[in-house]
């Protein structure tokens, strides 16, 4: 095998010796002597005042230690929002108590109402079973809009209504939209959904509370994307913990796509149990409790429409959307629908115009949070289907149309508050073009014909914005936090190295591609540089990884960190060699003096750092450990085109996925193995948003897709090998690796390229389809053709 | 209680277990063997695949006590007699076939039961054989090609190397 290389090279993953072997250390693979465990009686119905919760009988079965109920509570905090959204009016939004266990009502099928603690989890289910709830049913407001009507039951009594917000963006621009929509050549107009999601991650949720009597210190051990931020919500918020007294670990985490950011109440009630009881408590949530416990994702509803000139000239888009909230707000709720989807909204596209509505409605439903993409798939979707649609209503190319309207120069300041820095939306198109053979799609199309089958070729574009968040910009639009990310490098005395970071992976290979960049600086091997994570006791605080930050915003951190070793580095071996800084130069591990042959190596610098006896004691102390906290300056703009082709069944509509190519801008890249690993993830979680996936809640409040039997995941024969390029690349120019971030984009670009390709298919064959809600199921593009 | 023996990665092992405890706890809890994992409740996302007696099986499907004298073989026991990785184990690793490993040790138990039985699998035969085992990280790609090239196959003209 060749020896690791720096930035650019596609090391092996280092952690896959582990994995691969059995030796991962997830969340459920801990345990702590004199561990107890604990089990959750949660609500069976969507909405109803809780009556009465008898444990008696529980209480006293076999092994059962204590029994919790929301009178434990009521004076614990609630679980923290940790943005707030201002509405059109300048109002803050409707901010409803979220209790670890409900307080005398119930708001969701899942929501807990005790929890029962027992020596084993098998006791402790067992007496949970004989926990006595009662519970007065209330009618469940399921639908958004019916949540919105005058007479609808209120999830939150003390709410004036089931609309947390109405938001207005950009505000100041909706008359000159109208204006601009009654003097439009064009209209075209769509209405759709973006389907319901669960994040699935395949590791489920666990928590393990500790607490040291004698220090009177907790532990938390958690599935988390975030552990400083679990710290600082939980022990702020709702414990009362400070931080120096509260120490949260995340081990290895398996898989999250946002659905691990958020802070959740059986972290809390393990933490606080494990106080109150003086032993340790753990949680490990099952697969059917993760369906209605575990934040959902996208559940939008939304009416867009398109302005165009005589010359087919983007001049306007206005959108009206209602997005579920579910019956509490999640951690990071609020900002999805409103600043990571309506920043969005232009697109690669010149378009002077835009305004966005979105109504943020609470329904007896889970609460709905970030999942991979947030806001920007729901973007994205919307405006690549309105276009495709327009394209087909003007009798023109659909690809024709995009690069028509293409923004070709950057910076660009769109008119809904972001400005792209840099950016090639034709170069991806023509390699995209290039990749998908679409030259050769009429002769594709003719083999599927022949088989009896419709073929269909969908194309999109996106962009999303990365590398979450200029602190000062999103604390100005609602954020309750910072946004930066942190590193520490601290050089051992005999030159390895160990980056400690606030960045955590759930799979996207931190301990192989950090050390890449920091190895790559100092010119030495990568398995010299080692990375610490997921432990709060032992890394900077830092935000965590999620919005594809951890290279944009992490790697930053590491890069300045490493510049000030570097720096202090090149002072010492100055005054080892006598000569002056300025001269100092370093290339592959070793300092030398410009113009001359004297050299030292990187290892007997840092050896003179820990062991100062020929040291400038009075310029510089001793050590060699530096801290860099990077706050970014704006987003990154990760950008791509996408390709579908499709088969459908003319006789039951089914559809599979016959090729998919995606070409990506992700500005300088680290390690493209891992790169294309993660588009690769995103495009399978895409197209089973596209095929295959619902979350689906009927009248009552009952989730009918509550198990893999009714919840379709995608499959390894749901989906195709994919064709990925990312050697399009526009440097981010705002950031010291030129990166953008790539965790997201297949997710974010794919579902339209699926139902692009659908509708497609479908109209080849004189069926006068222009739109089918995903996801498209046999059922629904069978009835398609039958309409 | 009952008491259940069974050879475990060739070591002969004995404990207690309730009736009711399933292979994959009692591989996980009363072995600590967790490297077999435990991704749903209801028998269908394969991280909890291990051989019984050769044959690939979902042991939250199983309880311990219906294993009392099988021969199982779990992740820990897939790795060369010197602790390199085993001929699958580096294919995945080579070809990226795994990011979060959650899911992991369930795919090379049922890539290593689907080699036993069929040493040339086409594509479509590994996509199929594979529709028990869920994988949320890495859309597939990577573990269909890592079991293409674990069984001698040239994966060079798969796209994105
Ligand atoms: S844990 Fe056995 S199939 Fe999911
Ligand atoms: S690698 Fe994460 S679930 Fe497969």
């Amino acid at each position: 095998m060749p020896a690791d290389g720096g930035i650019g090279a596609p090391n092996k993953r280092r952690e896959d010796v582990r994995f691969l072997t059995g030796k991962g250390k997830y969340t459920d693979d801990l345990n702590r002597p004199g561990q107890a465990h604990v089990i959750f009686v949660r609500s069976q119905v969507a909405h109803g005042n809780l009556t009465a919760v008898n444990t008696d009988e529980a209480a006293a079965m076999p092994g059962v230690i204590r029994i919790f109920t929301g009178a434990d509570f009521a004076e614990v905090g609630g679980l923290p929002c940790g943005w707030q959204v201002t509405d059109r009016h300048g109002e803050p939004m409707q901010e409803p108590a979220h209790p670890v266990l409900a307080q005398g009502k119930v708001r969701h099928v899942g929501d807990a109402i005790a929890a029962v603690v027992a020596e084993t989890a098998d006791q402790a289910r067992d007496a949970a079973e004989a926990v006595e709830v009662e519970i007065d049913e209330l009618p469940a407001v399921v639908d958004m809009k019916a949540a919105l009507a005058a007479d609808a039951p209120k999830v939150h009594d003390d709410l004036s209504s089931n609309l947390c917000y109405d938001w207005g963006f950009v505000e100041e621009n909706k008359a000159a939209v109208e204006e601009a929509f009654a003097n439009a050549a064009h209209v075209t107009t769509l209405e759709l959904v973006n389907n319901r999601l669960i994040a699935n991650p395949m590791e489920p949720r666990v928590a393990i509370g500790d607490y040291d009597a004698a220090g009177g210190d907790s532990t938390l051990y958690t599935t988390s994307q975030n552990p400083h931020v679990i710290r600082l919500l939980m022990g702020a918020f709702v414990l009362g913990i400070p931080e120096h007294k509260l120490r949260v670990v995340a081990p290895d985490v398996g898989g999250g796509f946002g659905s691990k950011i958020f802070h959740y109440a059986e972290e809390a009630f393990c933490t606080f149990a494990a106080k109150a009881l003086e032993r340790p408590v753990k949680w490990t949530s099952t697969r059917s409790e993760a369906f209605i416990t575990d934040a959902h994702g996208r559940d939008h509803v939304t009416t867009i429409q398109l302005a165009l000139d005589a010359d087919n000239n983007f001049t306007a888009i206005r959108t009206d959307t209602h997005a579920n909230m579910g019956a509490y707000l999640s951690t990071f709720a609020p900002s999805v629908p409103t600043w990571l989807h309506g920043t969005l909204m232009a697109g690669n596209y010149r378009t002077p115009l835009i305004y966005v509505n979105v109504k943020a409605v609470f329904t007896n439903t889970v609460p709905v949070d970030a999942y991979r993409g947030a806001g920007r798939p729901e973007a994205t979707f919307q405006l690549e289907r309105v276009i495709d649609k327009a394209a087909r209503e003007l009798g023109v190319d659909p690809i024709a149309l995009r690069r028509q309207n293409f923004i070709t120069e950057f910076p660009y300041a769109t008119p809904v508050a972001v400005e792209y820095d840099t950016g090639n939306y034709v170069a991806t198109m023509d390699k995209l073009e290039e990749i998908a053979d679409l030259a050769g799609f009429d002769a594709r199309r003719a083999e599927s014909a022949a088989k009896g089958k419709l073929r269909g070729l969908g194309v999109n574009c996106y962009i999303e914005a990365c590398g979450i968040a200029p602190s000062n910009l999103v604390g100005q639009l609602g954020a309750r936090a910072g946004l930066y990310e942190s590193a520490t490098v601290r050089v051992n005395a005999t030159g390895g190295l160990v980056v400690m970071t606030g960045s955590h992976s759930h799979g996207q290979g931190h301990e192989t591609a950090f050390p890449q960049v920091v190895a790559d600086m100092i010119g030495i091997d990568p398995s010299m540089v080692e990375i610490v994570h997921g432990d709060t006791a032992n890394t900077p605080m830092g935000m965590g990884t999620y919005g594809s930050r951890s290279l944009a915003v992490g790697g930053s951190a590491m890069v300045r960190a490493t510049e000030k070793i570097i720096a202090k580095a090149k002072k010492i071996a100055a005054h080892l060699m006598e000569a002056a800084e300025g001269d100092i130069e370093l290339k592959d591990g070793q300092f030398s003096v410009a113009g001359t042959d004297k050299s030292v190596a990187w290892g007997d610098v840092t050896l003179a750092a820990y062991v100062p006896h020929n040291y400038p004691l009075e310029d510089i102390e001793p050590g060699l450990e530096e801290t860099a906290f990077y706050d970014p300056a704006n987003f990154t703009y990760p950008a791509g085109a996408y390709a579908c082709e499709v088969e459908v069944d003319p006789d039951t509509g089914k559809v599979t996925i016959e090729r998919f190519s995606a070409a990506d801008d992700f500005g300088n890249i680290v390690n493209p193995m891992i790169v294309d690993g993660q588009v690769h993830g995103g495009l399978g979680q895409g197209i089973g948003q596209a095929l295959l996936e619902h979350a689906v809640y009927d009248e009552d409040g009952q989730l009918l897709s509550g198990s893999y039997m009714d919840y379709a995941m995608p499959r390894a024969d749901d989906v195709p090998f994919y064709t990925v390029d990312h050697s399009c690349q526009t440097p981010c120019t705002h950031n010291p690796l030129g990166v953008k971030g790539c965790g997201e984009a297949g997710a974010i670009g794919s579902p339209p390229a699926v139902v692009n390709a659908v509708v497609d298919a479908l109209r080849s064959a004189g069926h006068d389809v222009t739109h089918i809600d995903m996801p498209l199921s046999p059922h629904r593009v069978w009835q398609a053709m039958q309409a | 209680m009952a008491q259940v023996s069974m050879t475990v990665n060739g070591k002969a092992v004995s404990a207690e277990a309730e009736g009711r405890t399933l292979l994959s706890q009692f591989l996980r809890e009363t072995l600590g063997l967790t490297g077999t994992h435990v991704g749903c409740d209801t028998g269908q996302c394969g991280a909890c695949t291990v051989h019984v007696n050769g044959r690939m099986v979902k042991s939250c499907n199983m309880f311990a006590a219906e294993a009392d004298g099988a021969r199982i073989t779990t992740i820990e026991g897939m790795a060369e007699a010197d602790g390199s990785l085993g001929a699958i184990q580096a294919a995945f690793r080579e070809h990226h076939g795994l990011q979060c490993g959650f899911c992991t040790p369930g795919m090379v138990m049922a890539a290593a039961a689907l080699l036993a039985d069929n040493p040339k699998p086409s594509e479509a035969d590994i996509r199929a054989h594979l529709s028990g085992n869920l994988c949320r990280c890495t859309g597939y790609h990577n573990i269909v090609k890592a079991i293409m090239a674990a069984s001698g196959q040239d994966v060079g003209a798969i796209a994105a190397e």
